[in-house]
C-alpha cells in the first residue's frame, strides 16, 4: 500500500532543494534549515514505514510512474524498486543522512552561503536515493551522475578558492571517466538482454553460461564505473582531493553513502558478476590493492581529514575485496558499520576543526581531550569501531570480510591482514596526535577552544551508539545466532545459483578473532608511545626521513604521473590539433582550393572584355547548350 | 494552409519592415510570436488536423514538374517548432544591443525565418533547393555587415564554401529528377521510390553528403565554422548554430538514407569515422580554447558530429535521438551564445583568461548557465542526456569501437565546460566589472529555456512521440524488413 508511494522519499528532498534554491538569499538561516532537515525527516519517516510494510509482506516492488524514454524496442520506464538491498541503502542514506543534516546546522552557522548548502544537500539526497531506488540501469545513472554533480558542487562550495575549485572539477572528471565504462556496460546490457530493468535482465541471466564473453565484458565496464565512484585504483585520487568540501559534505558524501554507490551497483548485479569469475578476480585484486596502498599513505599524513579520506578509500578496497570473493552481503554488512563509525569520524573531526578555527593540521593540535570530552570520547569509539576492537561494529564486518578472503585466497588474506595493522596504526596515530599529548596550536587558537554545540554533538552521540551495536546486524556464524542482515538480504540472490553457501571453520574463525585482537594491542601499545608519549614534531623535516616515509608522504606520487602522463599530453594534442592540424594543414587546403579559383578566375577574367555583345553571346551559347542538353535528355529517356 | 503562412508571414513582415522607417523591430517580433503560436498549434494537434488546413500543394512551374508543395511529418514538426520558438528568443536577445540601420538587420532576420520554415516544410526537392539557399543569403549579409573583425574575408569563405557544397546537391537533385518517370517530378516521395543502380547510388550519396557535410559541419569540412561563428554579431551566430546547421542535418534524413539507402549500406562507414572523428576532434581542441564564442564552436562541431553519427547509423535509437538532439542542441547552443553575449556586452571581453569570478557579481547568471552548462554536457534529466544516450547507443549499436569512441565525448566535454566555468565564474572576482542584475524580461527568456534543459530530460516524450511514425517510416523505406514496435 505505502509502496505506492515510494516517489515521496526522493520528492521531499527534491521540494527542499527547489525551496531553498529560490529562498536563497532571501529568507533567515532557520527556515532554511528546518527547510533541509524537516525534508531529510519526512523522507526518512517514510522509509521507516517502506521498511515496515516490506518487513510484514517480503515483497519487493516495482512501481512505475512513466515512460521515460521510447525509441523504437527501447522503452525505459521512470520506475523505482523496492526490496531489501534498497532499503538497506534507503535506513542508511536517509538516516545517516538526517543526522548529518542536523550537524550541518551547527556547523555550517556561520557560513554566508548556508542556504544555498542546504540546497546543495539536499540535491544530493535526491540523486543518491535515485540511485537506489531506480529499477533500471538507466535510472541507476541518473543517480550516479546526479550525485556526482552534487559532490562537484560542494568540493567547490567555497569557490573563491582557486585549489577547492580545482578538486572539484578533478573528482567530477574522473568520476565521468568511470562513468563512460558504466555507459558502455549499459549499452552492452541492452544489446544482449533487450532490456534494463534488473528484473528482465537478471532473470534472463541464467542463459549465459559462467565466462561468457558478453558477461565478463559487462561486468568488468560497471566495474570500471565502480572504480570512479568508489575511488579504486586507478581511479582514486580525486576523493583525498574531494576534503575540500565543507566536513559535512565529507562525512555524507564522501564517506558514508555516495562512495558506496559502486559496491552497491555490484551487489544489485551480483547476478551478472557472479557468471564472470575473471571480473570477480580482478576486483579482489583491485579492492586488497587500493586498501593496502591507500592506508600506506594515510600512516603519513598529517591533515585530519586526509588520514580519513585515505582510511575511507582503504576501507572501501576492503569492501570490494569482499565482492571479488562473491560474499556480496558481507559487503553490504561493512558498508553499514562503516557509514556509522566514518560518518561519526569525520563529524569527529569536523567538531575538531570547529573548535580549532579550522586548522586541519594534526601537528597543531595534541591534548584536546580535556577541552572537548565528548568529541574524544565519540572519535574513539569510532576508531575502536574501525580498527576492529572486539564487539564494537567493525570487528564484526571485518572479520566476516578477512574470513572471506581467507577461504578464497591465502595470499590476499596475509595481504588484508597487514592492511588492518597498518589501518589501526594510522588511526590510533590520528587519535592520540589530535586528544592526547601537548596542545601545539596558538594561544589563540586555544583560547578558543571549546566543545560543540549539542546540534552537533547528539548526531556525534547517536553514531557512536550506531558504531557500538552496530555487529548485532551481523553476528558471527559461531555464536548460534542468525545473522540478521545476510537473512534480510537473502531475496536479492535469488536469480543467483552461483554462490555457495559458506560456513566458516570454527577455528578459522577463532583464529581469525585472536589475530585482530592481538595486532590491535600491539599497535596500540607501539602508537601510544610513538605518539601520545613522545613529542611530536611541528615542523618534519621530511627530506631527511627514509625513502618509504617519503613514497607514502608523497602519495606515491601518482598525482605527478597522472600530471604528466595523462593532463599535460592531452593538452598538448589540443594545441597541435589546433593550431597545426586545424588551422594550418585543413583550412590550409581549404583556402588553397579558393587561391586555385582564383587564379581559374584570373585567367577566365581575360574573356571579361567588357564589351557587351561578347557577354550576348556568350549568354545566349549558355542557354542554348543548357537547353539542347535538356532536350537531349528528355527525348533520351 | 497554415505551414505556408509560416513562410508568408515572415517575408511580408521583412518586406514590411525595409520600407517603414521605425517599427521594424516591433512587426518582426510580432510575426515571430504569431508564427510561434502557428507552430504550437500544429505541432500539439497535428494528429487531429486536417491535412488540407495543414498542407499545400500548388503547381509551381508545371513544365518542370516543380510544385510549391508543404507539409510536415512528425520530424518536421520538430525542427518547425524549434524554428519558430528560438526565433522570438533571438530577436529578444538582439534587442539588448543597437544594431545601425536596424530595419534592413530585422528584415533580414525575418528572410532567414521564411527561408528555414519553407526547408523543414517542403515536400518538392527543388523547392527544398531554393529555401535551402534562399536561407544562406541573410545570414550572408548579416554576418558580412554587422560582424566582428576580419568580417569579410571570413564570411565571403563561409558563403562560397557553403554555396559550393550545394551545388552538388543541386546536381544530384537534377540527377534524381531526371531518372523519375513519366513527366517527371521534384516530389521526394518519389524519389524514395526510384531503383538506383548501385554506382548512381554512390555517386548521389557522396554529392549529399558534401553538400550537407559542409553545412552541418563534419570534419574535414568545418574550417569555416569556428571564424564564422566568432566573427559573427550574436543573432548571426545563434541563427547559424541553432538552427541553420540543422538544415544539414535535416538534409541527411530527409535525402541520404532514404533515397540512396544501398549506398548508404556501402558507405556508411565512412560517413561514420568521420562523424565520430568530428566529435573526439572537436572537443579536444576546445580544451584549450580562450575565446568563449570559439570554445562553443568547437563544442558545436562536437555535438553535431555526434548527431550526424547516429543519423548514419540508421536504427531507430539514431534517428529518434537525433531528432531529439538537433532540437536539444538548438536551444542548448542558442542560450550558450546568449550568455557568453550577455558577459561580453557588460564586461567588455569574451576571453577566458580575463575573466573570473563572476557569480560574485551575478548569482542568476551563473544559475542560468551552469543549469544550461549540464544540458550541454548531458547530465541526466537534462535535455542533453536524453539526446547524447539515444545517438551513443545508436553508433554504439552498429559498432562498439566507434560507440566507444564517441562516448568520450562525456569526459571531454565535461573538461572543457567545467574548465571554462571554473576560470569565468569561480576565483576572485576580477576587479572593475559590474554587472547590472537581470531585468524582468530577461530572467523569464533565460529560465524558460533553463526550464526547458529540465522538463525535456524529464518528459522527452513531449518530442519522441511526435517523431517515432516519422523515423519509423523512414526505416521502413531503408529496410523494408524493419518491423515497428
Amino acid at each position: 500500500m505505502f509502496t505506492q508511494l515510494v516517489w515521496l522519499v526522493p520528492l521531499f528532498p527534491l521540494l527542499g532543494f527547489v525551496i531553498n534554491a529560490l529562498g536563497f538569499g532571501k529568507w533567515s538561516k532557520t527556515s532554511a534549515s528546518i527547510i533541509g532537515i524537516g525534508s531529510v525527516l519526512l523522507s526518512f519517516v517514510s522509509v521507516i514505514f517502506l521498511f515496515m510494510e516490506y518487513s510484514g509482506s517480503g515483497q519487493a516492488q516495482t512501481i512505475k510512474l512513466f515512460d521515460w524514454i521510447v525509441a523504437g524496442d527501447l522503452r525505459i520506464g521512470f520506475s523505482f524498486l523496492v526490496d531489501a538491498l534498497t532499503l538497506n541503502m534507503l535506513l542508511i542514506i536517509t538516516g545517516i543522512g538526517l543526522l548529518i543534516h542536523i550537524y550541518s546546522s551547527g556547523y555550517m552557522h556561520h557560513d554566508e552561503g548556508f542556504g544555498k548548502f542546504f540546497a546543495y544537500l539536499n540535491l544530493f539526497m535526491f540523486s543518491m536515493l535515485i540511485l537506489v531506488l531506480g529499477s533500471n540501469f538507466v535510472m541507476m545513472f541518473i543517480g550516479w551522475e546526479g550525485v556526482g554533480l552534487c559532490s562537484y558542487l560542494l568540493i567547490g562550495y567555497w569557490f573563491k578558492n582557486r585549489e577547492y575549485t580545482a578538486a572539484a572539477n578533478k573528482a567530477f572528471i574522473m568520476n565521468r571517466i568511470g562513468d563512460l565504462g558504466f555507459l558502455l556496460g549499459i549499452f552492452l546490457i541492452y544489446l544482449h538482454f533487450g532490456s534494463v530493468e534488473y528484473q528482465d535482465v537478471f532473470s534472463s541471466a541464467s542463459f549465459f553460461s559462467a565466462g561468457d564473453a558478453a558477461i565478463v565484458a559487462i561486468t568488468l565496464l560497471l566495474f570500471v564505473g565502480a572504480m570512479g565512484k568508489s575511488a579504486q585504483i586507478p581511479l582514486y585520487t580525486w576523493l583525498p582531493d574531494a576534503m575540500a568540501g565543507p566536513t559535512p559534505v565529507s562525512a555524507l558524501i564522501h564517506a558514508a553513502t555516495m562512495v558506496t554507490a559502486g559496491i552497491y551497483m555490484i551487489v544489485r548485479s551480483n547476478v551478472l558478476f557472479s557468471l564472470a569469475p575473471v571480473t570477480l578476480e580482478i576486483i579482489l585484486i583491485i579492492g586488497v590493492a587500493t586498501a593496502m596502498i591507500s592506508a600506506i599513505i594515510a600512516l603519513t599524513q598529517n591533515d585530519i581529514k586526509k588520514v580519513l579520506a585515505y582510511s575511507t578509500v582503504s576501507q572501501l578496497g576492503y569492501m570490494f575485496a569482499a565482492l571479488g570473493v562473491q560474499a556480496y552481503s558481507t559487503a553490504m554488512f561493512h558498508v553499514t558499520t562503516h557509514a556509522f563509525f566514518k560518518a561519526l569520524l569525520f563529524l569527529g573531526a569536523g567538531s575538531v576543526i570547529h573548535a580549532m578555527s579550522g586548522e586541519q593540521n594534526m601537528r597543531f593540535m595534541g591534548g584536546l581531550k580535556k577541552k572537548l570530552p565528548l568529541t574524544y570520547f565519540t572519535m574513539l569509539i569510532g576508531t575502536l569501531a574501525i580498527t576492529g576492537f572486539p564487539l564494537l561494529s567493525g570487528f564484526f564486518s571485518k572479520d566476516e570480510i578477512l574470513l572471506s578472503v581467507m577461504s578464497h585466497n591465502r595470499i590476499m588474506f596475509i595481504l588484508l591482514v597487514i592492511t588492518s595493522v597498518l589501518s589501526a596504526t594510522y588511526m590510533l596515530r590520528l587519535l592520540f596526535m589530535t586528544f592526547f599529548g601537548q596542545f601545539r596550536g596558538t594561544h589563540e587558537q586555544e583560547h578558543h577552544l571549546h566543545e560543540s554545540p549539542p546540534v552537533m554533538t547528539y548526531p556525534l552521540i547517536i553514531l557512536a551508539f550506531l558504531s557500538v551495536t552496530g555487529g548485532i546486524l551481523g553476528l558471527p556464524h559461531i555464536t548460534g545466532v542468525h545473522h540478521v542482515l545476510s537473512d534480510f538480504l537473502q531475496p536479492i540472490f535469488i536469480n543467483n545459483t552461483r554462490i555457495l553457501p559458506h560456513t566458516p571453520e570454527l577455528i578459522a574463525e577463532v583464529a581469525v578473532w585472536i589475530l585482530s585482537i592481538a595486532t590491535l594491542a600491539v599497535v596500540g601499545h607501539f602508537t601510544y608511545r610513538a605518539y601520545a608519549l613522545a613529542e611530536t614534531d611541528k615542523h618534519p623535516d621530511i627530506s631527511k626521513k627514509s625513502v618509504w616515509y617519503r613514497l607514502s608522504y608523497n602519495k606515491f606520487y601518482v598525482d605527478e604521473i597522472y600530471e604528466k602522463g595523462i593532463v599535460r599530453p592531452v593538452l598538448a594534442i589540443s594545441s597541435v590539433l589546433h593550431r597545426w592540424f586545424d588551422q594550418f594543414f585543413i583550412d590550409g587546403i581549404v583556402n588553397g582550393a579558393g587561391q586555385v579559383a582564383l587564379l581559374l578566375a584570373s585567367i577566365l577574367r581575360t574573356v571579361q572584355t567588357g564589351n557587351i555583345g561578347l557577354y550576348v553571346i556568350i549568354m545566349v551559347a549558355g542557354i542554348a547548350l543548357t537547353l539542347f542538353i535538356v532536350v537531349f535528355k528528355f527525348l533520351s529517356i | 494552409m497554415l505551414l505556408a503562412l509560416l513562410i508568408i508571414l515572415p517575408f511580408l513582415a521583412a518586406l514590411l519592415a525595409v520600407f517603414s522607417k521605425g517599427g521594424a523591430k516591433q512587426i518582426v517580433q510580432l510575426v515571430a510570436w504569431v508564427n510561434l503560436s502557428i507552430t504550437i498549434g500544429l505541432y500539439t494537434l497535428s494528429a487531429s488536423l486536417d491535412s488540407n488546413l495543414t498542407s499545400i500543394d500548388l503547381p509551381w512551374i508545371l513544365s518542370m514538374g516543380i510544385h510549391f508543395h508543404l507539409a510536415a511529418d512528425g520530424i518536421s514538426l520538430v525542427l518547425l517548432l524549434l524554428t519558430n520558438l528560438l526565433l522570438p528568443y533571438i530577436l529578444w536577445s538582439a534587442s539588448a544591443r543597437e544594431y545601425k540601420n536596424e530595419p534592413i538587420f530585422y528584415a533580414l532576420i525575418a528572410f532567414m525565418q521564411s527561408g528555414l520554415n519553407g526547408v523543414f516544410a517542403a515536400q518538392d526537392a527543388f523547392l527544398f533547393y531554393v529555401f535551402y539557399e534562399v536561407a544562406l543569403i541573410p545570414v550572408f549579409f548579416i554576418c558580412a555587415f554587422w560582424g566582428g573583425k576580419d568580417r569579410i574575408r571570413i564570411t565571403i569563405k563561409f558563403f562560397i564554401y557553403t554555396l559550393a557544397g550545394s551545388l552538388f546537391m543541386l546536381l544530384a537533385i537534377i540527377y534524381l529528377y531526371i531518372k523519375t518517370p513519366g513527366t517527371h517530378t521534384f516530389n521526394i516521395q518519389s524519389f524514395y521510390a526510384l531503383s538506383l543502380t548501385d554506382t548512381e547510388q554512390t555517386w548521389i550519396f557522396w554529392a549529399f553528403f558534401l553538400a550537407f557535410a559542409v553545412k552541418i559541419p563534419i570534419v574535414p569540412f568545418h574550417t569555416w565554422q569556428a571564424d564564422t561563428y566568432t566573427t559573427a554579431p550574436a543573432p548571426g551566430t545563434m541563427l547559424l548554430s541553432g538552427i541553420m546547421l540543422k538544415m544539414g542535418l535535416y538534409g541527411l534524413i530527409r535525402f541520404v538514407l532514404p533515397v540512396v539507402p544501398s549506398a548508404l549500406n556501402q558507405w556508411q562507414n565512412w560517413a561514420m569515422v568521420l562523424s565520430v572523428a568530428g566529435v573526439v576532434y572537436g572537443a579536444v581542441i576546445a580544451i584549450r580554447q580562450n575565446d568563449l564564442k570559439t570554445l562553443l564552436a568547437y563544442s558545436s562541431l562536437s555535438h553535431v558530429g555526434l548527431i550526424a553519427a547516429g543519423i548514419f547509423s540508421s536504427n531507430i535509437q539514431g534517428l529518434q535521438g537525433a531528432v531529439v538532439q538537433m532540437f536539444n542542441h538548438g536551444l542548448s547552443v542558442v542560450a550558450l551564445f546568449t550568455l557568453v553575449d550577455f558577459i561580453e556586452l557588460r564586461t567588455g571581453t569574451r576571453q577566458i583568461s580575463e575573466l573570473s569570478g563572476l557569480v560574485n557579481r551575478s548569482r542568476q547568471l551563473a544559475v542560468v548557465f551552469m543549469i544550461v552548462m549540464l544540458g550541454a554536457i548531458g547530465l541526466p534529466l537534462t535535455n542533453g542526456f536524453i539526446g547524447e544516450f539515444l545517438l551513443l547507443m545508436a553508433v554504439f549499436k552498429f559498432n562498439p569501437i566507434a560507440g566507444a569512441m564517441a562516448c568520450t565525448t562525456i569526459i571531454f566535454g565535461a573538461v572543457y565546460m567545467l574548465r571554462m566555468y571554473r576560470n569565468v565564474f569561480f576565483g576572485e572576482e576580477t576587479k572593475g566589472i559590474t554587472i547590472p542584475s537581470f531585468n524582468n524580461r530577461e530572467i523569464i527568456s533565460l529560465y524558460t529555456l533553463a526550464a526547458f534543459v529540465i522538463i525535456l530530460g524529464v518528459y522527452p516524450s513531449l518530442i519522441t512521440s511526435v517523431s517515432q511514425d516519422a523515423a519509423d517510416g523512414l526505416l521502413q523505406i531503408i529496410n523494408p524488413a524493419y518491423t515497428v514496435r
